[in-house]
């Protein structure tokens, strides 16, 4: 028979049991729609959680250090070995060298250091960390109260909420107005500076010999409040509590850790950072990128291996979730085996008559098998109409507690395309192997036996 | 070899036998049987007598224990099961008792389903229909149900679909047993106009002897799954 007819006689057949094989392709849908709700979640919070991630700048970028921080101070060379070439300096030559680089997007230094901030009369000690502008469209600072920095030299601060409830019990209240930083300017052994004046290096001790510590204030506006601390001990601005555009802290100059341990050392005649942040274009990149550095003769640290403990674990969380989804697929397969071995009983005169009629085994089998698939194909395409609607309800009902938890909106599942076709084409082939018995049933019936049949 | 070609379909010395238990029942046994090209046999027979076993076998609905039962040229024991179908489809067309049209279907449906099976043109259909349909004086019937149809009416239409494929050999299983005595000799009488305006042949298997002796042109007689008598009617 032609697949036309196979079609047209099978969609007739399902029509004239409309009850029965509406009620088993709706078992087929249920069993898809769990299996893509708990799919479809699997996946967005895998996708969530790397987006989340994946903005914070976590397993995109590089730190960089000098050899010298890692290796100690003052530790005795090995006895037997030679003598160390002394470590590469981590210098603005450095920074521009990795800038080159492939696939890097940018390269920044670290900058943070202690301060105190004065406000409304009181006084708060806090850690100030120099972000770049970059950051603003990572995502970090998405759900931000108030605003991103104006502009990358603006005199402006944006607070992290904790900081600024030790500052105001409204923290709302805060956003325009101004505090004043206080900080230790290094200033090089010599005549004074003003504050701002020279170099955008960090650790100023081009003198060679060390620097001098000035107080100094700078005031800034408060134009935004995070709920997060962005990169939470890892980048470029990890546990800041107030951060001010990199541009701003790196004028600063303010004295930083490192500078007293080079100050000591004096083996930098040149400007040094204590560190850099590599940000590449994509995770994939990281380690590329993160080799060409330790080729050019630093440590490098970058989260890649807790990226992929991420994917295993989501592939595992997916795994046992399409288990639990399946199961309800099996309940459902059960049902196609049942409608059609029924059908097969009510139907086995029309199997003889079709026999007697000219219809190979073949034939039959073929018609059980498209009627199967027909319901495999419309419980899928309902199934994943279904799932869809069971993650959206998932994703509202999250949304309403976030928001109650004044927590940021999160889109907690995703029906990919490759889902919603794996999803259809999983219905059809579960279908057609839950027809199988009964079509090959139908078609070993022995037409006269069939005929005589009432 | 011009014997042979004049020959529709031939048993020889078929047997069908089943067993039941301990008990052997010999539907058919060792029956040679031979129908020309163009005849109207009646196999004539009391209820078990064996006649409707036959004429499965010479359907290829069924295959016979012993012996071999040839049509075409070849023995149906030879063929393939997708082969016997295809015989089925194009060589053989089946009238039963109970009419045996599919309910859900209407007449044109009904008709049309041995077209689907033997795989004749979309476009070809329509006009194979109406012709089969004209043939049994049912045209104005086509979108009408089994369950509209009178039961002359409905045997009629079965004969449609028996028709519609244009065999060469026409199997009646007891055409007029389900219809009263008036309405079994307007089939009867149609059956005879198909085999002569068609040139069929025709295989009857019925118990009423007048209607064979009336419209057949040879009959056979079966008791006990033997053939017992086998001539011209008198």
């Amino acid at each position: 028979m032609k697949a036309h007819d196979l079609g047209e006689l099978a969609f007739r057949n399902l029509r004239e049991a409309v009850l029965r094989n509406t009620l088993t392709t709706l078992g087929v849908a249920v069993g898809i729609a769990s299996l893509v709700a708990m799919l479809s979640l699997g996946v967005g919070l895998q996708e969530l959680a790397t987006k989340r991630l994946s903005n914070s700048g976590l397993f995109d970028s590089v730190l960089v250090f000098s050899r010298s921080n890692l290796r100690g101070f003052g530790r005795p060379a090995r006895a037997g070995t030679a003598e160390p070439q002394p470590p590469r300096a981590l210098d603005d030559q450095a920074l521009q060298e990795m800038q080159r680089l492939p696939n890097v997007v940018e390269v920044y230094p670290q900058i943070r250091f202690l301060t105190e901030v004065r406000l409304a009369g009181g006084s708060y000690a806090t850690m100030v960390a120099g972000i770049p502008a970059s950051a603003r469209d990572g995502g970090a600072f998405d759900g931000i109260q108030g605003s991103f920095f104006s502009g990358p030299a603006a005199d402006e601060a944006i607070l992290q909420i904790e900081f600024a409830k030790d500052l105001s019990p409204q923290p709302g209240t805060l956003l325009g107005k101004e505090l004043v930083l206080r900080y230790a300017e290094r200033q090089p052994l010599g005549p004074s500076a003003g504050p701002g004046d020279g170099a955008n290096a960090e650790s100023d001790s081009s003198s060679g010999g060390g620097f001098s510590v000035i107080p100094r204030e700078k005031k800034l506006r408060i134009v935004g409040i995070v709920e997060t601390e962005p990169a939470v001990g890892f980048g470029g601005f990890g546990r800041g509590r107030l951060l001010i555009p990199l541009a701003v802290a790196q004028a600063l100059r303010a004295a930083q850790v490192n500078d007293l341990r080079d100050v000591v050392r004096g083996t930098n005649p040149n400007p040094t950072y204590a560190s850099l942040t590599v940000r590449a274009q994509g995770p994939a990149q990281v380690e590329a990128i993160q080799t060409a550095i330790k080729n050019m003769g630093f440590s490098t640290f970058s989260l890649l291996d807790a990226t992929r403990n991420l994917r295993l674990f989501f592939t595992v969380f997916d795994l046992l979730l399409a288990i639990f989804g399946s199961l309800a697929l099996t309940v459902a397969t059960l049902g196609i085996i049942n409608t059609l071995v029924m059908a097969i009983l009510e139907r086995r005169r029309e199997i003889g008559i079709l026999k007697a009629l000219g219809a190979a085994d073949r034939d039959v089998k073929q018609l059980f098998f498209v009627e199967a698939g027909v319901m495999g194909l419309l419980g899928g395409v309902f199934g994943v109409g279904l799932g869809w609607l069971i993650g959206a309800s998932v994703t509202w009902g999250t949304n309403i507690y976030l928001q109650r938890q004044n927590l940021p909106p999160a889109h907690v599942f995703s029906v990919p395309w490759w889902l919603v076709l794996g999803a259809i084409a999983f219905a059809i082939v579960v279908s057609l192997m839950a027809g199988l018995y009964p079509a090959s049933r139908a078609a070993r019936l022995d037409p006269i036996e069939a005929l005589r049949y009432e | 070899m011009t014997e042979r070609s004049s020959v529709a379909v031939r048993a020889e010395r078929v047997s069908r036998h089943y067993q039941m238990g301990p008990a052997l029942i010999r539907a058919v046994d060792d029956i040679t049987l031979e129908v020309r090209n163009g005849e109207f046999l009646a196999l004539l027979g009391s209820s078990g007598s064996g006649k409707s076993t036959l004429l499965n076998l010479m359907a290829g609905l069924d295959r016979p224990s012993s012996g071999a039962i040839l049509a075409q040229g070849r023995s149906l024991a030879e063929m393939s099961q997708l082969e016997l179908a295809r015989y089925r489809s194009k060589a053989v067309g089946m009238v039963f008792q109970s009419f045996n049209l599919l309910p859900r279907m209407n007449l044109e449906e009904n008709v049309e389903l041995p077209l689907r099976l033997a795989e004749v043109e979309r476009g070809e259909r329509p006009a194979r229909v109406r012709e089969a349909l004209e043939r049994v004086r049912l045209e104005a019937r086509l979108s009408h149900r089994p369950a509209e149809l009178s039961g002359g009416e409905q045997q009629r239409a079965a004969l449609a679909r028996a028709l519609v494929n244009r065999p060469a050999l026409l199997l009646a299983d007891e055409p007029t047993g389900n219809l009263d005595s008036a309405t079994g000799e307007s089939i009867m009488q149609l059956l005879r106009e198909v085999q002569r305006s068609l040139g069929m042949t025709i295989v009857l298997v019925t118990h009423e002897r007048a209607l064979a002796e009336r419209f057949a042109d040879r009959i056979a007689i079966l008791a006990d799954g033997r053939l017992t008598s086998d001539g011209m009617k008198p």
